[in-house]
C-alpha cells in the first residue's frame, strides 16, 4: 500500500497526536482484511502535530464512536484517487454501546444485554449521562 | 403508554390532578370501592420493602382491583436466573400495571423497555422514589393548601437521603419556595442540587443546628442520620441531639408547622411529638394510600 495515494477508501485525518492507536482500537481497524496506515506525528499548521488513518477500502465508519472520541476528526472518503466526500464530525447526541457505565450500582451492570445508552447533556464539557441510572461521564478533550 | 419512573416525568398540572382526585378518594372512599374491579396489579419486589408493597396493594384492594406479586428476589424468578426483562416480559401478560422495586439504579427503565403494561417505579436503589415523593406533596398540599411560598425546613442527612433529593427538585417548581437546610457537614446536601437551586435563583440557607431555625419553617421534613454516616466520632457526639425532635423543640416552632417523616423513623422524632397536631407523618402514610390510588387510576385510564 502506498500511503500517499488511495485509490479507493477513507482517511481520518486531523487526529489529535498521539491518540491514533486509541481510535485504530476503538473502531476495531485490526479487525479488517485491507490495508491501514497510521502515520503518527505529521506537521500540521492548525494543530501543530497531528495523526492520520489511511483504510485501503470502503469501509462502514461508526461515526458517533469517531465523533465522541474526537469530534475534531475530519472524515476524507476517497473516491478514484480523489477526496469524494469530506465529512465534520459533532459529539453525538446519543451514544448506543459506545461507552459503558461505571456506575457500579447501574442496572446495566446485571442486565448485560442491555445496549448501553447515553445522551449528551452538557455539550461544551462533554458530558453524557446514562440514560437508565442518571450517572454522568465525561469525555475527556 | 406512559410510566411513571421519575417525578419529574410528571407536570405540575399533573401533579395537581393526581393530588386533587386522592383527596376525592380519601373523602369519598366508597365511590371508588370498584372502580378497578377485574384490573390486576403487580407488586414486583426485587428488594424488600413492605410498607411500599402493602401501602400500593392496599391502594388496588381499595378500588376493587386484584394483586400478585413477590415480596423479595429470593422468592421470584430472578433467583433462578432469570433476567429483569424476561420476568417484566412474563409478569405484564397476567396483570394490567406493575409496580416494581429493585436494587440497582434504572431498572424501571430496563423494564418499560420490555412491559406491554405501564410500570410505576416504587424505588430503584438510591435513585428515584416518586410515589413517595407524590406523597409527600399531597400531604403538603393538603397540610398547607398550597405549594406556593412555603419555608421548608428538611433536616438530618441530606446527602444521602434520595426522598429530599425529589422533594427539593418537586418542590422547586413553585413559586416563592425557600429551603433551610439543616444537617452536618459532612451530609449537606449534594452540590449539584445547591446549584440547581442557585441557577432558579431559589432562596436556601444551610445551618448545622435546628434550634436555629425552627421558628421560621412552614414545615420540618425529617430524616434519619446514621452514625455511621459521620467522619469522625466527635463531631457526631457535638451534633446527634441537634437532629432528633423532641418536644422541647416543637415550644420553638409556630403554631403552623407541619413535620414530616418518610417513615421508618428509628429515634429523631421522639414518640412524645406524636401527640403534638403539628405531626403529621401518620397522615402521610394514610395520603399515601390514595395517592397510589389516583396514579393507579389515571395510568389504567390512559391504557383502556
Ligand atoms: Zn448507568
Amino acid at each position: 500500500m502506498n500511503i500517499d495515494s488511495i485509490h479507493r477508501g477513507i482517511v481520518l485525518d486531523h487526529i489529535q497526536a498521539g491518540r491514533s492507536m486509541e481510535i485504530y482500537q476503538a473502531l476495531n481497524l485490526g479487525d479488517l482484511p485491507c490495508s491501514v496506515a497510521i502515520i503518527r506525528n505529521v506537521k500540521s499548521q492548525a494543530m501543530g502535530k497531528k495523526d492520520i488513518i489511511k483504510i485501503d477500502d470502503d469501509i462502514d465508519i461508526d461515526l458517533d464512536v469517531l465523533g465522541y472520541l474526537d469530534p475534531g476528526i475530519t472524515v476524507n472518503i476517497i473516491v478514484d484517487g480523489v477526496i469524494a466526500e469530506k465529512k465534520h464530525l459533532a459529539l453525538p447526541e446519543r451514544l448506543v454501546n459506545v461507552v459503558k457505565c461505571r456506575n457500579p450500582r447501574c442496572i446495566t451492570t446485571v442486565e448485560t444485554q442491555l445496549d448501553q445508552v447515553f445522551r449528551l447533556v452538557h455539550p461544551e464539557e462533554r458530558v453524557y449521562r446514562c440514560a437508565y441510572c442518571d450517572a454522568e461521564q465525561r469525555q475527556r478533550k | 403508554m406512559r410510566n411513571l419512573i421519575d417525578i419529574a416525568d410528571l407536570s405540575p398540572a399533573e401533579i395537581d390532578d393526581l393530588i386533587r382526585l386522592a383527596g376525592d378518594m380519601r373523602a369519598h372512599p366508597a365511590d371508588y370501592r370498584e372502580s378497578q374491579r377485574g384490573r390486576i396489579l403487580a407488586t414486583l419486589f426485587f428488594e424488600p420493602s413492605t410498607r411500599t408493597r402493602l401501602s400500593f396493594e392496599s391502594a388496588m384492594l381499595s378500588m376493587g382491583g386484584g394483586v400478585l406479586g413477590f415480596a423479595s428476589a429470593d422468592s421470584s424468578s430472578t433467583a433462578k436466573g432469570e433476567s429483569l426483562q424476561d420476568t417484566i416480559r412474563t409478569v405484564s401478560c397476567y396483570c394490567d400495571l406493575i409496580a416494581m422495586r429493585h436494587p440497582k439504579e434504572g431498572a424501571p427503565i430496563a423494564a418499560s423497555l420490555k412491559s406491554e403494561v405501564p410500570i410505576i417505579n416504587a424505588g430503584d436503589g438510591g435513585h428515584n422514589h416518586p410515589t413517595q415523593t407524590l406523597t409527600d406533596l399531597m400531604t403538603i398540599h393538603r397540610e398547607k393548601g398550597t405549594f406556593s411560598g412555603l419555608t421548608v425546613g428538611l433536616c438530618g442527612d441530606l446527602k444521602f437521603g434520595r426522598t429530599v433529593h425529589s422533594l427539593v427538585t418537586a418542590m422547586s417548581r413553585y413559586p416563592g419556595v425557600r429551603f433551610v437546610m439543616i444537617s452536618p457537614q459532612e451530609l449537606r446536601l449534594p452540590g449539584y442540587l445547591i446549584q440547581q437551586l442557585a441557577v432558579q435563583g431559589i432562596p436556601y440557607a444551610e445551618v448545622e443546628r435546628m434550634e436555629d431555625v425552627l421558628p421560621e419553617l412552614d414545615i420540618l421534613y425529617m430524616t434519619r442520620v446514621q452514625r455511621e454516616r459521620f467522619f469522625n466520632e466527635a463531631d457526631y457526639v457535638r451534633l446527634k441531639d441537634t437532629y432528633i425532635l423532641t418536644p422541647e423543640k416543637m415550644q420553638l416552632a409556630g403554631p403552623n408547622l407541619r413535620v414530616m417523616h418518610p417513615l421508618p423513623r428509628v429515634n429523631e422524632i421522639s414518640p412524645k411529638v406524636d401527640a403534638d397536631p403539628r405531626a403529621v407523618y401518620f397522615e402521610q402514610v394514610r395520603n399515601g394510600r390514595y395517592i397510589r390510588m389516583a396514579l393507579i387510576t389515571r395510568l389504567l385510564e390512559e391504557v383502556q
